[in-house]
């Protein structure tokens, strides 16, 4: 079972723990704020997508402790990630496509 | 038999095999989302400009953002409740483990309350495509948290019997468990502001 030196390691991991947690609070607050703020929608959809992809980094690096995982596991994750933008890129290829036409 | 490499890890991976199974189930459900989204782009291009953004306004932002306080907790309670386990402290993980469904069904109240006010509005997946993908995203994000409720349930209090016998293979169940609640929380972080900011 765990030996004193894990003992440590997961004290030290609990307060990281504690600090995401409240950091992902203060973002979700700073997102519904920032939905207020006077912007255009591109600059809207820009920083409410890039402070939601800072939390789920935060919540896969640390909660699910992507930080110190396997490379196999990374090179599956960025694999899905590729095929994920692709997915992504169609509807506004389409878009791209028929305005073209239009 | 037992079954191999349920705590040690294979020579060639480098990870016990629940651990790559379950990232390559979640890089499958990436996908399955990704779909959706995918989905929610097209029809965002689809509809009269400003039109997404008009339709959702009829959406409870406060309410929504108390869930998303509320999914964000249990993560932390969920990985308490392994780190709990890892300090060989049984009665901490039950705890953890036992917030962790209360947040969960917090959550799904907040949600039942959410859809039965659109209901009573007359507001169905048919109103317009907005709804369409919204109680889509929405419903199938929320089947997700049934079916960890379920998993959870079963380690918390039938399944939590293997702490006795083989300690380590059922904190690394718990750690499994907990990949799939942090996922499911993660896609709740990008429907949040797509479905009710944007």
């Amino acid at each position: 079972m765990s030996s004193g030196h894990d003992t440590a390691d997961i004290q030290s991991h609990i307060k990281v723990y504690m600090t995401v947690f409240v950091a992902l609070a203060a973002l979700t607050i700073i997102t519904v704020a920032a939905s207020y703020l006077d912007l255009s929608t591109g600059e809207g959809i820009l920083l409410a997508l890039t402070i939601a992809s800072v939390k789920g980094s935060l919540v896969a690096s640390y909660f699910m402790h992507l930080i110190s995982e396997r490379a196999l596991i990374t090179w599956i994750l960025m694999l899905t990630a590729g095929f994920f933008f692709v997915l992504m890129f169609i509807p506004m290829a389409s878009f791209i496509d028929q305005t073209q036409i239009g | 038999m037992d079954i191999p490499y349920t705590v040690e890890e294979r020579p060639d991976t480098g990870l016990f095999n629940a651990k790559l199974g379950i990232w390559l189930f979640l890089a499958s459900e990436v996908m399955l989302f990704g779909g959706l989204f995918s989905a929610y782009i097209f029809l965002r291009f689809g509809a009269p400009v400003g039109a997404f953004h008009e339709w959702g306004q009829e959406l409870n932002i406060p309410l929504a953002t108390l869930n998303t306080l509320i999914l964000i907790s249990s993560s932390v309670t969920m990985v308490m409740s392994w780190a709990s386990l890892k300090l060989n402290d049984f009665k901490k993980y039950k705890l953890y483990m036992g917030l962790t469904l209360l947040c969960a069904l917090g959550f799904l109240i907040i949600k039942y309350i959410e859809y039965t006010a659109k209901f009573d509005h007359h507001i169905y997946p048919s109103t317009n495509t907005f709804y369409a993908i919204y109680f889509t995203l929405t419903g199938l994000h929320g089947l997700h948290i049934i079916g960890g409720m379920i998993v959870l349930f079963y380690f918390w209090i039938p399944g939590n019997k293997m702490w006795d016998s083989k300690p380590e293979q059922f904190t690394n169940r718990i750690e499994i468990a907990g990949l799939y609640w942090h996922f499911v929380d993660l896609v709740w972080i990008f429907l949040f502001p797509v479905l009710y900011l944007l």
